[in-house]
């Protein structure tokens, strides 16, 4: 899919939360430490974060790259699966921070962790239709997990925040789109349940690894390239194994996911992972790299992205902190700190 | 204008009430005070002015004029309630002082009452953090002892302290209140423990925090003409003034400067035509080692950045320079908030008749009274005479 | 629950929107009501940097209803880039990690969680500056 304007990034931001645990320190508690763990650390969020606060901070260094007064977006759209109120947008309280209010669409986006892209391809259309110039599309979760859940190990807390504008002022040009959606029940969180369930490895062929090949081969094909023709890639990253073994059956390197892969160290942001990865790729990458991005949402779907980074890339990157700046500052807590701070301590 | 004396005053122990109601703790102390005044009667009353600070946060009643008036036996008697947070019991000093002044009355009561201990700590601390901006400050969850404890750690770096030098306040304090046997605290303690004692609000420890607990003191005002027929040694409102700052730290241009404290006490050191050198014995808003620090300084009884250095040197105890919380102080004798005021006055009448006790000042003849609301946005001073 | 008083704040504690003064340049946070003698229009509205260091800081450890779920949490006054103090709460930082005259930003958080049916008041804290 391309719009009929030629869109792009015109400004890119990241958020993650300082404190960090262990998957180690989470395997203490459940499997007395025996076995292995998914990753090294997961990012938690300190307790006055939520879906809300990551959000604006990401959008704000977006905007501060961008340059681009915050009235003139036309769009704040937050995919997340932790919105923090059911029913009450998210996109209303960042529309306000970021001084986007009032002339501005605010929605909240739903599809497990692509809610964000979900947001990033609306953004698309809005702009590539010609019907705004400037809109703002997030990624970002303080992911639920039940304790002692395989999914506690990695279910973290991040942001990424894109503004999509006209292709000509875009430092990064987002060339062509693909979606795939089937219905893929390997992860979902009833209405009014506080932790999400899963299929265990059915969330492994049927869910992950179909959805995410086949969106990935559907753009090459209508590009008409391979793997090898991209610089960099992003997959959606549930762990450290699964984008690596998807990008390998691709026939994309480990170089050419290197920069994007965080899992490692800060665990599955869902809505936020491959927006961050995508952002964590933009702080390294230089004008005229190509950076391939597919997304995954369980239920199920992905949405593949094709972009080509432009000289603008060189001005803007440094006008907010990089996503190295936000890793660094890493605090690790243990198991008693962090049920406390992500409410799973009865407080009464 | 006629001059007006304190012609009856009484408190009941500061303490942890809990089978007792506000009305009674009003009670027990307008009854002792009417004791103390033989021959005066409910009949010559002719105003009540009810210090209270919390009572509709904590005590759940509202109308407290009325309400404590019928329950101490002052039906029908005019009766309104006096709220300005800490300073509560000052300012209705100085309501009662003009009503007797103006001629509106011959005998006026002021009674200091709170009942915080209905409530458990976690209301008590929203309620007080209340007093600052609610809306700008509050939010922030940002308590009184906080807010004091901002102005310890500037003073701290400002005039190269420790937090160890603010020990010799609730030392003092704690040692005068061993001898009061009305004092909710009545233990000593020393520097070593200071040290010692666990954060509240850092750098303001444990032993650095008074207890906002319960408790109602009661004060008698009457013109020249009734305090003549009454018998015994007499004590003379000399002077009274209420001042006021931003109820917000942040919109003071010098934080560390208590303005309102200074004015307060000047100006009713000149009302009572009495210079600041010639107090012998104070009564202050002393939560905190650094409350009195700056009050102190905001007078001019030391120069800014001295006040721990002369209190190191003895100058708070009754030999000293500035001899304050002789009974104990809000530190030991208690925090009882809006009732504080009435409280430092029913103490400096102790003194300026001679019946301190243990922690008499010696030959205690000009005694100053200034209760703080919050950090000092409002204070009001009393100035006191012994005849 | 409190919708409105918050509500009506969301200028201040979203953005950090203050108030200069049209003939002195002089900036104050949070904007106050005209004074007596003002001209109406004396003070515009300006957001703030949310640069700025800090002036005090403290560390609560007894709090007030509704902050428990923080406790311990810093709190600080923070000398802002444009002149005005501001009090708030301190957030990413341990009390080991902070000093008088250190450089914070403004960061939007959480400050109060009134319970599962009240609003979630969100608005300013300040931490130690990434960058």
């Amino acid at each position: 899919m391309r719009p009929t304007r030629p869109v792009g990034v015109v400004g890119y931001g990241v958020y993650v939360p300082r404190y960090r645990i262990a998957a180690k320190e989470i395997a203490r508690l459940w499997t007395d430490g025996q076995g292995g763990v998914p990753v090294d650390a997961k990012s938690v969020p300190g307790p006055d974060e939520d879906t809300i606060t990551m959000s604006i901070e990401a959008a704000r260094n977006a905007l501060a790259r961008a340059g681009v007064p915050a009235e003139r977006l036309s769009a704040v759209w937050i995919g997340s699966e932790s919105h923090p109120y059911s029913v009450k947008p998210s996109g209303t309280v960042v529309a306000e921070a970021l001084g986007a209010a009032p002339w501005v669409s605010a929605a909240d986006f739903e599809f497990a962790c692509k809610a964000g892209t979900e947001a990033l391809t609306a953004g698309m259309a809005l702009v590539g239709s010609g019907m705004a110039d400037y809109a703002l599309a997030i990624g970002a979760d303080t992911a639920q997990s039940r304790p002692g859940d395989a999914l506690e190990y990695t279910a973290s807390a991040g942001a990424g925040a894109f503004i999509i504008g006209p292709a000509t002022e875009a430092l990064a040009t987002i060339d062509a789109t693909v979606s795939y959606a089937t219905d893929t029940p390997d992860f979902y969180r009833r209405a009014e349940r506080p932790y999400p369930v899963h299929g265990n490895r059915f969330t492994g062929e049927p869910a992950y690894f179909h959805q995410i090949q086949s969106a990935a081969r559907r753009l090459l094909d209508d590009l008409g390239k391979v793997a090898s023709d991209f610089t960099y890639a992003i997959f959606h990253q549930p762990n450290a194994k699964f984008p690596q073994a998807v990008a390998k059956r691709l026939g994309f390197s480990d170089a050419q996911i290197a920069p994007g892969l965080l899992s490692p160290q800060i665990g599955n942001t869902y809505s936020g992972a491959a927006l961050v990865g995508l952002g964590a790729t933009l702080d390294v990458a230089q004008p005229g790299d190509t950076i391939f991005v597919t997304s995954y949402g369980s239920g199920a779907g992905s949405d593949a992205y094709a972009l080509t980074v432009t000289e603008g890339i060189l001005e803007r990157r440094g006008r907010a902190p990089l996503t190295e700046a936000y890793l660094r500052r890493q605090v690790f807590v243990d198991y008693g700190v962090y049920v406390k701070w992500v409410g799973k301590l009865v407080m009464g | 204008m006629t001059n007006i004396y304190v012609i009856g005053s009484a408190a009941t122990p500061v303490g942890e009430h809990y089978s007792r109601s506000l009305a009674d703790l009003a009670s027990e102390a307008v009854r002792g005070a009417f004791a103390s005044a033989p021959g005066l009667t409910a009949r010559s009353v002719g105003a009540l002015y009810v210090a209270n600070a919390l009572g509709d946060n904590l005590a759940g009643q509202g109308q407290l004029g009325a309400f404590l008036a019928s329950a101490v036996g002052l039906r029908g008697v005019p009766a309104l309630r006096v709220e300005a947070a800490g300073a509560s019991g000052g300012v209705a000093m100085q309501q009662a002082a003009q009503a007797i002044a103006a001629g509106q009355c011959e005998v006026a009561v002021v009674l200091g009452a709170e009942k915080v201990t209905d409530r458990l700590e976690g209301a008590l601390e929203a309620a007080l953090a209340s007093q600052s901006d609610a809306e700008a400050e509050g939010i922030n969850g940002l308590t009184l002892n906080a807010q004091w404890a901002l102005l310890m750690r500037r003073y701290m770096h400002e005039y190269g302290y420790s937090a160890d030098a603010f020990a010799p306040f609730p030392v003092n304090a704690h040692a005068n209140a061993l001898k009061n046997p009305q004092a909710l605290y009545r233990f000593a303690i020393n520097a070593d423990k200071y040290r010692k004692a666990g954060q509240i609000a850092s750098p303001l420890n444990m032993l650095d925090c008074s207890s906002v607990a319960d408790g109602a003191a009661c004060v008698i005002l009457a013109a020249e003409s009734v305090a003549q027929t009454i018998a015994g040694p007499r004590v003379r409102l000399a002077g009274t003034a209420v001042a006021t700052d931003s109820p917000s730290l942040a919109a003071r241009p010098d934080p560390l400067d208590l303005t309102a404290a200074r004015a307060s006490a000047h100006i009713a050191l000149g009302r009572a035509h009495m210079g600041l050198g010639e107090v012998q014995v104070f009564e202050l808003s002393d939560p905190h080692g650094i409350a009195a620090a700056l009050a102190l300084e905001a007078f001019g009884c030391y120069g800014r950045g001295e006040a721990p250095r002369h209190a190191a040197g003895g100058a708070l105890a009754p030999t000293g320079r500035t001899p304050i919380a002789t009974a104990g102080g809000y530190k030991a004798r208690g925090d009882v908030a809006g009732a504080s005021g009435v409280y430092q006055v029913v103490e400096l009448v102790r003194q300026l008749r001679g019946t301190a006790g243990p922690s008499q000042v010696p030959g205690a003849r000009i005694a100053l009274a200034q209760s703080l609301g919050g950090i000092g946005a409002t204070a009001a001073t009393c100035v006191l005479v012994s005849e | 629950m409190e919708i409105a008083r918050h509500w009506r704040q969301r200028g201040a504690r979203y953005r950090l929107e203050g108030q200069r003064s049209r003939s002195t340049g002089a900036v104050r946070f949070p904007a106050q009501p005209p004074a007596l003698g003002e001209e109406l229009n004396e003070w515009e509205l300006v957001t703030l940097s949310g640069r700025g260091e800090i002036y005090s800081f403290s560390v609560i450890r007894q709090a007030p209803d509704g902050y428990d779920a923080f406790t311990p949490y810093p709190v600080a006054l923070v000398r802002l880039a444009e002149g005005p103090l501001v009090s708030a709460q301190l957030t990413d930082c341990a009390e080991g990690d902070l000093a008088i005259g250190q450089s914070v930003e403004m960061a939007t958080r959480l400050l109060v969680d009134g319970g599962a049916d009240d609003v979630l008041v969100y608005g300013y804290k300040f931490r130690p500056t990434i960058q």
